[in-house]
């Protein structure tokens, strides 16, 4: 984007447009990331802890 | 020669120790070059480039790396994480000797040590930077001395100074947080003060968050790390206790290790962002910035991640290294390599061997000591008169 701002609105409106879809990408990949690693957690925990979760 | 004679010389000769006392005897001789002549006697520190490795490696690695202290303590006696709790002391050591260390390499990098107490007394306001800094370190590392004492008065066997200064645990974890809240971000804050001389892709107005996050990261790295080298080291030591808390202990840190590490990559690609530094990418530089963030945040998040997945122990200590020398490179990078990068190279700041060499020798100073303490003091295992008494 070399040469193509003239004014700080401009700029700032170019890099806060990309950051607000890399926030949404993120939420969305984060989420999934968290999904990705705690799939397995319940195989570690304790019958009896399983139970009380449940109730 | 008598047979116990030869059995004691024998342990003491191995070759770490033979390592070390060269390094110690070396690191003598330069400490009474450094305090006799000077420090350009020692050091390539010019006017250009006045905070050369000692504060690059001792000081800004070594806090970072020290935050395992604040980061478990909050976790068990804030977040009550209990699981946990046989992290605690080794993670409180490693930071108390951590932040020493840091003090102690401190005398070596400031013209007149002799003045280091001055920020308290003389100074030209409390709104600097460095003077919060340098307010912090020093309050936390009595924070931590204090964290430590009790394993000290079980050893020494003091049990109403013990039992006085349990009874301050969360007190002293919560002043921990807060301080350690301050000065790791206000680090990163110190170059703020350089937009012209640190390179774009590390410079960002973000800094002080960057080297917050990061050294959470590396807080847990590093008690992953320590926990590794003292289960090769010093098994015999651990009691059953903290033999049995590992595997959770290593599946837990990873775990918050990964998703931090994920957190830290988001934010630094908002930093690209919101600089619009894309276009430095296809630099040299670029290619430099792309290895320490693919290599050593994504990399070890997604490891860290697998290792958690599949239970994988020796993965999650592998990669525990992987972090720590991502956290090194990441300080270096900021405050060395891409430190006055538009300077030619002739102007360009590399460490004198003497430089590294002080590094070398604080670093097995920490050793030596985190080795004494741990053979000799409740660290590894409860004191027998204490058991579940915390």
């Amino acid at each position: 984007m070399e040469g193509g701002f003239y004014t700080l609105q401009d700029f700032m409106t170019y890099t806060k447009g990309i950051t607000y879809l890399i926030m949404i990408v993120s939420l969305f990949s984060i989420t999934g990331f968290w999904l990705f690693l705690t799939d397995r957690d319940t195989d570690t925990q304790s019958p009896e802890h399983h139970k009380t979760e449940h109730h | 020669m008598s047979e116990k004679t030869l059995s004691v010389n024998k342990t003491l000769l191995t070759p770490f120790n033979i390592f070390a006392g060269i390094v110690l005897v070396i690191g003598f001789f330069i400490t009474v070059l450094r305090f006799t002549k000077g420090l350009g006697a020692v050091t390539n520190l010019s006017d250009n480039n006045p905070w050369g490795l000692w504060i690059g490696f001792d000081l800004l690695c070594g806090v970072s790396l020290a935050a395992g202290g604040f980061v478990t303590s909050a976790a068990v006696y804030i977040f009550g994480m209990k699981r946990y709790h046989s992290a605690v002391r080794p993670a409180i050591l490693t930071g108390f000797l951590g932040y020493a260390l840091v003090v102690f390499a401190l005398n070596y990098d400031v013209g007149r040590p002799w003045r280091l107490p001055y920020p308290f007394i003389i100074q030209q306001g409390t709104t600097s930077l460095l003077f919060e800094v340098g307010a912090c370190v020093a309050l936390y590392l009595t924070v931590l001395f204090i964290e430590f004492t009790p394993a000290v008065l079980e050893w020494l066997g003091l049990k109403k100074a013990r039992n006085l200064v349990v009874r301050l645990t969360m007190l002293l974890t919560i002043f921990g947080v807060v301080l350690s809240t301050l000065h790791q971000s206000s680090l990163g804050a110190l170059y703020l003060i350089a937009p012209s001389k640190l390179h774009p892709l590390w410079y960002s107005t973000y800094l002080p968050v960057y080297f917050f996050v990061s050294s959470i990261i590396a807080g847990l790295s590093m008690v992953l790390f320590e926990s590794t080298l003292s289960h090769h080291y010093f098994e015999d030591k651990m009691d059953e206790t903290h033999l049995k808390e590992n595997t959770g202990v290593t599946l837990g840190f990873g775990k918050a290790a990964s998703l931090v590490l994920a957190g830290y990559f988001t934010i630094k690609i908002v930093g690209l962002a919101i600089s619009n530094n894309w276009h430095y990418l296809t630099t040299g530089y670029g290619a430099w910035f792309l290895l320490e963030l693919l290599g050593f945040v994504a990399l070890p998040c997604f490891l860290y991640a697998v290792g958690v997945r599949d239970k994988n122990v020796k993965l999650i200590r592998w990669t525990a290294l992987l972090t720590v020398l991502g956290i090194v490179l990441n300080r270096l990078n900021i405050s060395l390599i891409a430190f006055n990068w538009q300077l030619p190279s002739s102007e360009r700041y590399f460490p004198h061997w003497m430089e590294i060499m002080v590094s070398v020798f604080i670093v097995v100073v920490g050793i030596l000591v985190f080795r004494f303490i741990v053979t000799k003091m409740p660290i590894l295992y409860e004191h027998p008169d204490y058991k579940g008494n915390h």
